[in-house]
């Protein structure tokens, strides 16, 4: 294979993986998991669920909390993206401790003050019923902890310094496709020639009860509390919302040639990347499709592909009634009427959030590897609506070169990437 | 093959008002618009008054936004409007540099009195009944930091694609680094890029009052305010960036060529120090003597400390506008209200203008701006 592809850009290859997921720690644990049809789905156990609507979720608990206070959000995606960049920069064998050479792009939730850090204010200010603002901010003046640890940018400020990442760390959110952008940005710097290495980072840490609330009230949560294992149901008949979930997915990119020159193992390449913003509305799209639809094509095209090249469609899947049914929409309308098989992750951890695109993006690449298709779990009742091979229940062998993986974001935001095996 | 990147339009909002003119004094000098009472002890620059239906004309999409969503997206249209690219939204590329929306003052402090006095699990109990039954149920996607760009999407159009990024002052200059940096390489024609940052809400001034960095009391200009020094401002800045030759083949005027742009980010301790960056960053752009300088520092101490030995190392820097003693910091919003008005002072006469960002934590950005051959 050459260097550069039929845009004359260089090639982007992947040499590096790291996963944290409900399924485990590692690739290894997570892979397996999946492959087995396993649930990473439990009844939440982080804080009290009572007056919730739903009370289950795919958590992640970090080796180090047990015992104490749950971390907060920003703690725990700063943890979790750690364990799968460690994992990434390790297998990928690149640069020295503490430098690896080439930037640093993170996906990651929104963070911000949380209720224990303002009760601890709160009652520092003893204010009693006419507690305002103005009393926390006393209480909470000259805490440059915690400033560093609700900026935006601290997460990645801190990443960066660990790993030693080149120039300004970009973090990014594109909602449900933060992932996938996250790996576009660093595919793009390298096709740019501005780098030769990225490491490209998705991490979700938000299963606390203001985010679950905040979904729940968007009618977006399945409420299947009784059997958390069976509450993930994409493209199933009975599907009635997604499950929230966390984990994290790193991933070091390099130009083909310079991991060549370095004689490193090829994991796999991102063959093309897409994107197209809908205008319809925030948590719906289009009913044409045309935005899902024109990610697809996109990323395809980019890719120097047609549709009857993909082998396997990695599914955005939260298996919501609606983003299931327009997902099936544009996979009939891209790929005709024999489209691929089609399978969601989701349905056995849950939807990952801004981890989701880089964590689907790493088990494309398994899938290829081990030429294994995952499958769609609690898939009990066909919904005569989609009609698509959504590889049920059990993971099956296949023959797969290409992967196109979608990831479809409230807010209007679609980036569908194209991961292909390894020259 | 690197093409030429224009700015054919900018939508600037700030408390001395919305739109070139208004801010054509910010460059003399102007006395700043302060609100010292609202947010007692902090002073804070306000927002104008703006009739929001001009761009905002469905009072449905107004009211799925906060503020903070709303004056991103007004100042989004006053820059596609400013372009005069009203029929290229469908293509056009969005970058919005995001920080986050409004929370619920009033129900954070009512739980918040009442959890405090509760012991541990009967308040978390309790917060969650509160947050379920209190929580706004579209104030979730008026709070989400991507949605400013959705909003931008839904109310004006803008498809091309959409990417927000966060990270403070840092996290706007790298939106119009790789913005440009997308344009010159072909990927497209023309594309919008800013943010925006609404100073009047307490949930932001815990924040920054958590830094130690907030000045308290009367304005003051910003020689006079000491290791406390940032006064917030409510801005909105957002850029029309396009390649030289699609905004030719369209008949569209550049207001001035972005020669160049650089973003680091120093550790900031030792030998890795904000001034250094900036030197380094300098030394990439083909900066010549008497550029004017719109300067980035935000009253932070120890950065506008470093911006200004930065300063000092240039060779015969020119006239320097410190636009947040008139406009206040804007965060996000900071760097592309920076680069407007580098911009601006391009389109009286400057041979060069340099824009610099100087994170209050971390973040450093140059960008250099000259008129349209």
């Amino acid at each position: 294979m050459k260097d550069r592809n039929h845009l004359g850009r260089h090639v982007v290859a992947v040499t590096g993986i790291g996963l944290v997921t409900p399924l485990g720690f590692g690739v290894a644990e997570s892979w397996a998991g999946l492959l087995a049809g396993r649930s990473g789905i439990r009844r939440i156990s982080r804080f009290p669920t009572e007056h919730l609507r739903t009370t289950i979720a795919g958590e992640v608990t970090l080796p180090e909390e047990m015992g104490r206070e749950p971390f907060t959000s920003p703690e725990r995606v700063e943890r979790m993206a750690a364990l799968a960049a460690e994992e990434a920069v390790a297998g990928a064998g690149i640069g020295a401790p503490g430098r690896f050479p080439g930037p640093l792009f993170l996906g990651m939730p929104p963070v911000e003050v949380e209720w224990p850090q303002r009760l601890v204010f709160a009652r520092q200010a003893e204010a009693g019923a006419a507690l305002r603002y103005s009393d926390l901010i006393a209480a909470a003046s000259g805490q440059q902890a915690l400033f560093e640890n609700c900026l935006f940018g601290g997460i990645g400020e801190r990443l960066a310094d660990r790993f030693g990442t080149s120039g300004a760390p970009i973090s990014l959110t594109t909602a449900c496709a933060t992932g996938a952008s996250s790996i576009q940005l660093g595919v793009e710097a390298i096709q740019r020639g501005e780098a030769q290495a990225a490491l490209c980072i998705g991490a979700e840490g938000s299963v606390q009860p203001e985010a679950l609330i905040r979904f729940s009230l968007l009618s977006a949560l399945s409420t299947r509390n009784d059997e958390p294992p069976r509450a993930s149901r994409p493209f199933e008949k009975t599907r009635e919302g997604f499950v929230m979930s966390e984990g994290a997915a790193a991933l070091v990119l390099e130009s083909l040639e310079s991991a060549r020159a370095r004689g490193a193992t090829v994991l796999g390449l991102i063959l093309g990347a897409g994107e197209r913003a809908d205008s319809f509305h925030r948590t719906r799209s289009n009913p044409d499709g045309g935005a899902i639809i024109g990610a697809m094509r996109a990323a395809i095209t980019d890719a120097g592909l047609e549709p009857g090249q993909i082998d396997y469609v990695n599914a955005h899947g939260t298996g919501t009634p609606e983003n299931d049914k327009m997902e099936t929409l544009g996979m009939r309308a891209v790929f005709g009427d024999s489209p691929p098989p089609i399978s969601s992750n989701k349905s056995m951890i849950g939807h990952t959030l801004s981890a989701a695109g880089a964590i689907e993006a790493v088990f494309s690449l398994l899938t290829i590897r081990d030429q294994r298709l995952p499958p769609t779990i609690n898939h009990e009742a066909p919904d005569p609506a989609i009609p698509l091979d959504v590889v049920p229940n059990v993971a099956r062998d296949a023959k797969v070169a290409r992967v196109l993986s979608n990831s479809f974001g409230f807010g209007g935001q679609n980036v569908c990437l194209v991961v292909g095996a390894a020259p | 093959m690197a093409e030429p990147v224009w700015i054919t339009g900018i939508g600037l909002v700030s408390c001395l008002g919305e739109g070139p003119e208004a801010h054509a004094a910010a460059l003399a000098g102007a006395s700043p618009v302060v609100d010292e009472e609202s947010f007692a002890p902090f002073p804070v620059h306000p927002l104008p008054a703006l009739n929001l239906d001009r761009q905002i004309p469905k009072k449905g999409d107004q009211r799925q936004m906060e503020p903070w969503q709303r004056l991103g997206t007004y100042a989004a249209g006053l820059a596609i409007d400013h372009a005069g690219a009203r029929g290229l939204v469908a293509d056009m590329h969005l970058v919005v540099a995001a920080g986050g929306g409004e929370r619920d003052i009033g129900l954070d402090e009512a739980i918040t009195a009442e959890l405090a006095t509760l012991p541990p699990a009967e308040a978390a109990a309790r917060l969650n009944e509160r947050l379920a039954n209190g929580l706004r149920p579209t104030l979730f996607l008026a709070q989400l930091s991507n949605l400013l760009a959705g909003n931008i999407s839904i109310v004006h159009g803008v498809t091309g694609s959409s990417r927000t990024f966060m990270g403070e002052e840092a996290a706007a200059a790298d939106a119009v680094r790789i913005t440009a940096a997308r344009l010159a390489e072909g990927r497209g024609g023309i594309a919008l890029v800013g943010g925006a940052y609404v100073a009047a809400r307490w949930d932001m001034l815990l924040l920054y009052a958590a830094s130690g960095g907030l000045l308290r009391g009367a304005w003051a200009p910003m020689a006079e305010r000491g290791e406390a020094g940032l006064v917030m401002g409510s801005v909105a800045a957002f850029l029309v960036l396009e390649t030289a030759s699609h905004a030719r083949a369209r008949g569209a005027t550049g207001l001035a060529v972005l020669t160049g742009i650089a973003t680091g980010a120093a550790r900031r301790r030792g030998e890795d120090s904000a001034e250094a960056s900036a030197a380094g960053l300098a030394a990439r752009l083909p900066l010549r003597p008497g550029a004017t300088v719109i300067s980035g520092a935000s009253g932070a101490a120890a950065a506008t400390a470093a911006e200004a030995r930065f300063l000092a190392g240039l060779p015969a820097p020119g006239p320097m506008v410190r636009s947040a003693e008139s406009l206040g910091h804007s965060v996000e919003a900071a760097f592309p209200a920076n680069l407007a008005l580098a911009t601006l002072v391009v389109q009286a006469g400057a041979p060069q203008a340099l824009a610099t960002g100087f994170g209050v934590w971390r973040g450093e950005a140059l960008a250099l701006v000259e008129p349209v051959a």
